[in-house]
């Protein structure tokens, strides 16, 4: 047990630089994935029918691969054939990026879709144009209405990155994987990292609810204590 | 002409059909400065439809439409344009919901007339003090009586500065004991002068308030004059009869409202 412990001891410091690896990688991929999927999403619902399927057929590749295929398939090709010679941090950041960006879309997707019609066409009739009623009218309502379900999203890309352990990224399953094979002692090394996933997922599901009632519209009843009344 | 006799709005000759359903075949009317008409009819008759197509939120298939002399339709003109000086006031108020009610009116202000925020913001509190809101304004939609929605939705149109405002069935979403301080907002701004189109079920406010009362059925305009006129001696069988019914629906004259 003592052993245990002093093993864990020593292997905290270099587990949680692998911590910081995986920090970066979801925060990278989750910020691609923002920046592509909320366009994407007003493209879906608001961009002719090319546009649309377009978008539709991006999101079904993305979504009908498992991660390990789709990073096979560009760090090893894709990539590499457009000449790029990418770290293996870049290249998983791109490909769970952009995967995110194709879940994300659709989380957004279904927020613009809540908003009545009759938003769209009260900023209209006072003279605004299409982008302008989208940015200042449905994003603004969409994007709240969509932070539970992005809040999921950060926990399954946070716990998907293990998987970049098979491009030999050092993250935190391909440190504790070392350690495990050099000191032959894998349950407390990996009940180390698990503790480690489960207090990265609980920040920041935890700060994102935080988000939620920080930006909520007030009086609005679907919110927060709803359920409890009724 | 004097000026005073100025025409505001053109509608002519406008038809829209959905699919099988033809919904307007063919109205036409004008309306003068300071004018207000009134529109009446059964629900289906394509009232709200008309309105959309005359601010284009609704594209006609047919008929043109003018504002102040400038054709609204097919025009290579901006659309969004001509929609600021047509306000238009919605059935279910359509506030944005994650705006308070003063940043409801200042919006279009900044965003579509480019205003700076301070003069902005002055004109969105005066346009809310017009409304008897002043008190209200920080208060977000969720926050207000339906009552108080309309009239801050009043009071963005109003803004705008708008050359015509387009009623749709404004007090048609409200309980009954709140239809009355929106429709005292609306005859406040007819006795001010403001150019008016008016759809609603509320006769007593029809009879009140309006220079003409339009009469449509079906897609066409079947009666139309003075509400004097309409309401006691109207030309056609078919406006007896909606006029009948309405009347044991919302009671003579939509009384308590007068």
């Amino acid at each position: 047990m003592t052993e245990n412990l002093l093993l864990v001891y020593q292997s905290l410091p270099y587990l949680l630089r692998g911590s910081m690896v995986t920090l970066k990688l979801i925060g990278g991929a989750l910020a691609i994935g923002l920046i592509m999927g909320i366009p994407m999403a007003v493209g879906q619902v608001y961009g002719n029918k090319y546009v649309a399927n377009l978008i539709s057929f991006y999101v079904w590749f993305f979504r009908g691969l498992p991660v390990l295929v789709l990073l096979f398939l560009f760090y090893f090709g894709l990539f590499l054939l457009l000449g790029f010679n990418l770290t293996a941090l870049t290249a998983a950041i791109l490909v769970l990026g952009f995967r995110s960006a194709a879940y994300q879309s659709q989380i957004f997707r279904g927020g613009i879709m809540s908003i009545g019609e009759g938003q769209m066409l009260s900023a209209r009739s006072l003279g605004m144009s299409k982008f302008q009623a989208i940015w200042n009218i449905i994003l603004p309502q969409a994007l709240r209405i969509s932070i539970p379900g992005w809040s999921n999203e950060y926990s399954i890309i946070l716990k998907d990155s293990a998987v970049t352990y098979a491009i030999g990224l050092m993250e935190i399953i391909t440190r504790g994987n070392f350690i495990a094979t050099r000191t032959y002692q894998p349950m407390p090394i990996f009940l180390t990292c698990a503790v480690i996933f489960l207090i990265l997922t609980y920040g920041g599901v935890k700060l994102l609810s935080i988000l939620e009632k920080k930006i909520r519209i007030p009086g609005y009843s679907n919110y927060g204590n709803s359920g409890k009344e009724y | 002409m004097h000026e005073d006799n100025k025409i505001i709005l053109k509608v002519e000759e406008i038809y829209k059909r959905y699919r099988e359903e033809e919904v307007l075949r063919g109205i036409s009317f004008e309306v003068r400065k300071s004018e207000t008409k009134v529109i009446i009819g059964p629900s289906g008759s394509g009232k709200s439809t008309l309105l959309r197509c005359i601010n284009q939120l609704t594209i006609p298939d047919k008929g043109r439409v003018w504002l102040e002399g400038e054709e609204v339709t097919h025009t290579k003109e901006n659309i969004n344009k001509f929609r600021q000086k047509m306000g238009m006031v919605f059935q279910d108020f359509n506030l944005f919901d994650h705006l308070n009610a003063l940043r409801n009116v200042e919006i279009g202000l900044i965003r579509v007339k480019g205003m700076g925020k301070d003069i902005a913001r002055e004109k969105a509190m005066e346009e809310l003090k017009q409304v008897g809101l002043e008190k209200q304004a920080y208060l977000y939609p969720a926050q207000l009586s339906g009552g108080q929605k309309q009239r801050v939705s009043i009071a963005r149109a109003l803004a705008m500065d708008p050359s015509v405002m387009l009623f749709d069935e404004p007090t048609s979403a409200l309980d009954p004991e709140l239809i009355g301080e929106v429709l005292e907002v609306i005859k406040k701004l007819a006795i001010n002068g403001m150019t008016m189109v008016v759809v609603t079920h509320e006769m007593g406010f029809a009879r009140s308030v309006a220079n003409e009362v339009i009469f449509i059925e079906s897609g066409r305009i079947i009666d139309q004059g003075s509400p004097y006129k309409l309401f006691t001696n109207p030309e056609h069988e078919r406006t007896k009869k909606f006029l009948y019914k309405i009347t044991e629906l919302y009671g003579k004259s939509g009384e308590g409202n007068e």
